[in-house]
């Protein structure tokens, strides 16, 4: 259920969490450069609203799956900053042993799927989840997060017609961040509007702002609640916009001039201050939250860097289950 | 009337490969509520191949799924079922139509396990006809043996009698990683004696399945006959061979291929599907590693031809294995090495 005005405390803790996703990633930026980490390195900042205000919006068995660009998305989930931090290092106690990397991340304990780089090739899987649900009746739903690249590829359309067809509580979250890669929304799709690719299924769809955690909390809520009710899925679009390039190595100069200064003027984190405001928190306030997390990042930095690396020996640990039922 | 006395014999029935599969799949399904059956046609027009026929009355519509045309989206949808566990049966209308679903099944069902350091397994079982029926032209025609044998991550079995598609499809369906289970159009109506009584077949163990000394044939599938055929006409011309079915590609049963060669010290490797990278060849490299001193003679292969299947009946004949084909290479490899 959307709470049109939370509370001081329900305030303080999503600025909190965006903050911290915010701070964790310009470290991870900087450990980028360093070479602590290596690969691909897709950063969440500016989109911070959407990944707290999805999970604030959940229960938390709900399962969520997300793409390439997880960092906030899984911590937003409960997953350790050291733990993500680590796995981001390639450590041993990394959330998925230093096996995973950036873009696969994923934890049982947090229903958190992970992780996934072929773009739009995750979204069957959150609708499987989905599926379960609804076999077993456990009254479960699922959210799949995707960007408006993965919006073209065939996997996303045949999962909204399959989620439709027979009413599976799943919530399929476009992040339209406005670039795919460095390809801009007007030159990737004839429509732009995305939330309308839904009609061809019949699926409910809507558009909301990714900038107001409460206004993203408030839509999730009310998008899963349709789910989880039997009526089917739903296509929410937020419209969001990334702060960086498309990973570490994209100097993002596609985008228009003054494009991103104008974005940041909606920035989350001033928009929750705003929030904050008529409830008497003022900036002493939240800059002793700042300086907490700036703590926890640092010591989840330091943690990562003084961590074992990846054990050689579970090298072949994880090629087959081996198991049976 | 009088009771027989002795000790009787295991009861069997002969059943067809479609009534064995669906056996297996019906037992697994009463046995086990999270086992569910999803595929095009499966369930109101009772398979394509009527593999399924009778299960939709049995389980109802919610265990037995008609899906849409959509091989990308179910497939990667019973992925997601597995991951949150369920353990689906997806049945491929033909393997052909697997290539649409290719990367749910090489990216994630193939590298969940892996990518989430072991925190999600992939309990799924993809099964259809493979390989070439008849005239069936060239997209329903492939075999895919060597194409998921690739990846790690990945079971891939072949079946070729009644009994083998029992007890193997309930041991997939069993397993806890993805298995490609791999059946032939022109194998569901034949016929075979599988015993009454419940019983599973390891995945991962190949079956002798006849015994010989001067030549051992490698071979699953509907090849199996192909090869059974040969060996009783070379039989006749003072040639014995020996038929060894590996029924599981990957986990391949090297041992069985290496006691092969120790006791026949030569092999040919009877295969549908291409010549190039296919499983003859991983055969051939591996027990030439293991046991090149035991070889009288090269290992050969018999596959397609290199080449796409065309329609006509008779240029469709020459692309495939023949028993005069597999006797040639056979009595090619047995000409070699002979009184030395």
């Amino acid at each position: 259920m959307g709470d049109p005005s939370p509370s001081r405390e329900q305030l303080l803790e999503w600025y909190r969490q965006m903050y911290l996703i915010r701070r964790f990633e310009e470290v991870a930026a900087k450990a980028y450069t360093q070479r602590k980490i290596m690969g691909f390195c897709h950063l969440y900042i500016g989109q911070e609203a959407v990944a707290v205000g999805v999970s604030a919006a959940l229960r938390a068995t709900d399962v969520v799956v997300g793409g390439y660009r997880i960092h906030g998305q899984i911590m937003a989930r409960g997953v350790s900053p050291r733990a993500i931090m680590a796995e981001l290092f390639g450590k041993d106690p990394g959330v998925c042993r230093g096996v995973g990397g950036s873009m696969h991340m994923a934890s049982q304990e947090h229903a958190f799927w992970g992780g996934y780089g072929i773009v739009g090739g995750h979204i069957p899987l959150a609708v499987g989840a989905a599926f379960k649900n609804k076999y077993l009746k456990d009254g479960g739903a699922s959210l799949v997060y995707f960007g408006d690249g993965a919006s073209n590829q065939g996997a996303f359309f045949e999962a909204m017609a399959l989620a439709e067809l027979w009413k599976l509580p799943c919530v399929f979250l476009l992040e339209n961040n406005y670039y795919a890669m460095g390809t801009s929304i007007e030159r990737q799709s004839a429509i732009t509007d995305l939330a309308r690719r839904a009609d061809g299924v019949g699926m409910k769809h809507w558009q909301c702002g990714g900038f107001d955690v409460a206004e993203v909390y408030d839509n999730v809520a009310k998008a899963a609640e349709h789910a989880r009710s039997g009526q089917g899925p739903v296509l929410l679009e937020v419209l969001c916009y990334r702060y960086r390039g498309h990973s570490m190595s994209d100097p993002a100069k596609y985008r228009k001039s003054g494009e991103l200064d104008e974005k940041k003027k909606h920035d989350c984190l001033l928009l929750c201050e705003d929030h904050l405001t008529p409830h008497g928190v003022g900036e002493a306030d939240l800059a002793k939250v700042r300086e907490a997390v700036d703590a926890v990042v640092q010591d989840a930095y330091e943690f990562a860097d003084a961590a074992a690396e990846a054990d050689p020996a579970l090298l072949y640990d994880f090629v087959l289950h081996g198991g049976t039922s | 009337m009088a009771l027989p006395i002795a000790a009787a014999a295991p009861r069997t029935s002969l059943l067809q490969t479609r009534e064995a599969l669906r056996r297996a799949m019906s037992e697994e399904m009463r046995r086990d509520p999270t086992v569910f059956l999803m595929g095009e046609e499966v369930a109101y027009y009772d398979g394509a191949y009527k593999v399924s026929q009778g299960m939709l009355h049995e389980f109802g519509p919610e265990r037995v799924i008609d899906t849409p045309i959509a091989e990308n989206g179910f497939s990667g949808l019973a992925i997601g079922a597995a991951m949150a566990g369920l353990r689906p049966i997806v049945e491929f209308m033909t393997w052909n139509f697997s290539l649409v679903a290719f990367d749910q099944i090489i990216n994630n069902a193939a590298k969940i396990y892996q990518m989430t350091a072991g925190a999600y397994h992939v309990p799924i079982v993809f099964r259809g006809p493979n390989g070439a029926a008849e005239a069936l032209g060239s997209q329903h025609s492939m075999a895919f043996e060597s194409i998921y044998a690739h990846f790690p991550g990945l079971k891939v079995v072949s079946v070729g009698t009644p009994k083998d598609a029992y007890g193997l499809l309930k041991s997939a369906i069993r397993d806890n990683d993805p298995v490609m289970f791999m059946e032939s159009e022109m194998l569901y109506g034949m016929k075979g004696e599988v015993p009454d009584e419940e019983f599973l077949i390891p995945i991962g163990k190949a079956d002798l399945k006849r015994d010989g000394t001067d030549c051992t044939l490698v071979t699953w599938n509907k090849q199996i006959h192909t090869c059974l055929a040969a060996a009783e006409q070379l039989e006749k011309e003072g040639i014995s061979c020996q038929v060894l079915d590996l029924r599981t590609i990957r986990p391949l049963d090297e041992q069985a291929l290496f006691d092969a060669v120790c006791k026949t010290h030569r092999m040919v490797v009877v295969q549908e599907g291409y010549t190039f990278a296919g499983v003859g060849a991983e055969i051939a490299a591996r027990v030439t590693e293991a046991c090149f001193d035991q070889l009288d003679a090269p290992i050969l292969r018999i596959t397609n031809k290199d080449l796409n299947q065309p329609y006509n009946p008779t240029l469709e004949k020459m692309v495939l294995p023949s028993v005069d084909r597999v006797k040639d290479a056979v009595k090619l490899v047995c000409s070699r090495g002979k009184g030395a």
